[in-house]
């Protein structure tokens, strides 16, 4: 009689061992290597900027969610993360209180408004980064290396720099984006440990370099100058605002390369990556609709 | 007396039209960049408004049923001539800020949707009545959008400094997206406060009950 009486539950029947909390730590710690060559090339400033946005993006996202009398998630990570890839993607001689109000506003703006983890359509991150450039345009352009202004390579023509400085990150540009070496550490280490889908970096830096050579620009300079790796691998990949299915990743990554292209060719702006993948995070959900995989066992001829 | 004083009063607050209605939203995010241009676009709007009212209640009866809304526009974007061939020639800056949104005047939301809802079927004195309330809900929505995004997208109001010089303007604020945003804002708030008076109102029923 026993074997008869079975358990009823909604799927999901099998459950992985991670957690949010999980996930956003691993996250946090394929930041690292970036944020130690951010503090390697540009000092104290890489601290201070990624510090105190993410004790901002923290604070703000627990007074949000005290006010709208939810439970407040904070030790889940994500708004420490929103904190530190907002932090890392501005330049370094941003002033502190503007990196304060930037966290703050991706969070309420791009995030609680929205509903919390989850139910934001387009990475807090990007739309903090987003709002600073609108608002401050010239503090958020002002690029030094070595505390001297100079422009980034991209208003520059490739042939000024080298590949290995680009690589390494000897280059101006904002803190986090210039290592393209700690940058894949970083992805390696979140590919590893399965947090990272690699179609989205592939599709993405691949529609570059092809869009590029076509073109008649050098590929490995537009993949490696810019905030474009950094993007790829940690702005591209957020598990929230990217579309869930692998076929839909491919088009995500193709499509925010096509913008980027474009921007970068011929836009007025020298960097396009924010609104690339803004506009992508908007037609995630489209995306997601018409990239449904097959129902099992529907959809199918008979003795096909 | 009792009607004159509701129909006015309805659209200061409780039917704002920005703020509780949510029609006529192009011009309120289009030009309220600076508090002037809020203030000077709620007040051409309610000065049509109230005259398109006027006349509408007026001939309601002349206008054949099936034909009535092509009436209504002939009748509004009369007024809405009258308006910018003053502006053009008296207050020629204001008129090139309002730019198009003025002759747009004319299919505006608020303005057709008080013909058709109200003017149409109500007597002339009314119909006046709720035009003023609603054109002073438009003025006051308007103008304070106004206000919020010129003070901290440049630190100023109506054109004077009143932030301190050490303030630093937020660009954002006097461009799109910070239309969006001041205006969902203020959505939030009138809603709060409407939605505390409703329970304030509904409680002190349950007592004297």
């Amino acid at each position: 009689m026993e074997e008869t009486r079975f358990k009823i539950s909604p799927s999901p029947h099998i459950r992985d061992e991670d957690s949010t909390q999980n996930i956003m730590l691993t996250v946090v710690v394929a930041l690292l290597p970036v944020w130690i060559a951010a503090t390697y090339f540009f000092g104290f400033d890489s601290i201070r900027l990624v510090v105190l946005s993410s004790l901002s993006a923290i604070i703000t996202e627990a007074i949000c969610q005290k006010l709208r009398k939810r439970p407040v998630t904070v030790w889940d990570g994500s708004a420490l993360i929103t904190g530190m890839l907002l932090g890392l993607s501005v330049p370094p001689t941003l002033p502190s209180w503007m990196i304060v109000f930037g966290a703050a506003v991706a969070i309420i703006v791009g995030k609680q408004l929205f509903g919390g983890l989850g139910g934001n359509p387009f990475n807090p991150a990007l739309v903090g980064r987003a709002i600073l450039v609108i608002s401050f345009p010239s503090p958020m352009s002002k690029w030094t290396i070595d505390g001297i202004t100079t422009a980034t390579p991209l208003m520059e023509s490739a042939g000024n720099f080298a590949y290995h400085e680009l690589f390494f990150g000897n280059i101006a540009g904002s803190i986090g984006e210039t290592s393209a070496f700690a940058i894949l550490l970083g992805g390696i280490f979140m590919y590893y440990r399965g947090v990272l889908d690699y179609r989205m970096p592939v599709s993405f830096l691949g529609t570059v370099a092809i869009l590029s050579i076509l073109l008649g620009q050098d590929p490995i300079f537009q993949i490696l100058s810019g905030s474009l790796l950094f993007a790829a691998i940690f702005m591209a990949s957020d598990l929230v605002t990217t579309p869930v299915t692998p076929k839909g990743r491919w088009i995500f990554g193709i499509g925010a390369g096509v913008i980027l292209t474009v921007i970068r060719t011929w836009g007025s702006l020298p960097e396009g990556v924010t609104y690339s993948i803004l506009l992508m995070n908007a037609a995630t959900p489209l995306i997601n609709r018409y990239t449904r995989p097959r129902i099992y066992g529907r959809g199918v001829k008979a003795n096909g | 007396m009792k009607h004159f004083y509701s129909d006015f009063i309805k659209g200061l607050w409780r039917e704002n039209p920005t703020f509780r209605l949510l029609i006529g939203l192009c011009p309120t995010l289009a030009v309220t960049n600076n508090a002037l241009g809020g203030f000077s676009m709620g007040v051409s709007t309610a000065f049509v408004l109230i005259l398109s009212s006027t006349m509408i209640s007026l001939v309601k009866h002349l206008i054949p049923d099936k034909v009535r809304i092509p009436a209504y526009i002939v009748l509004i974007a009369t007024f809405v001539t009258i308006l910018e061939l003053f502006m053009n020639a008296y207050l020629p800056a204001i008129y090139a800020q309002l730019g198009i949104f003025l002759p747009l005047i004319v299919v505006n939301c608020i303005i057709l949707g008080r013909a058709e809802a109200f003017a149409s079927k109500m007597p002339v004195s009314r119909s006046i009545f709720d035009a003023l309330g609603m054109g002073f809900g438009i003025i006051w929505a308007l103008t304070s959008i106004g206000i919020m995004r010129e003070l901290f997208g440049t630190g100023q109001v109506f054109g004077f400094q009143v932030m301190p010089s050490s303030f630093e303007p937020i660009g954002m604020m006097t461009a799109a997206p910070g239309a969006f945003i001041t205006l969902g804002t203020a959505v939030a708030i009138v809603t709060y406060i409407s939605d505390r008076i409703a329970k304030k109102h509904a409680k002190g029923k349950k007592a004297t009950e």
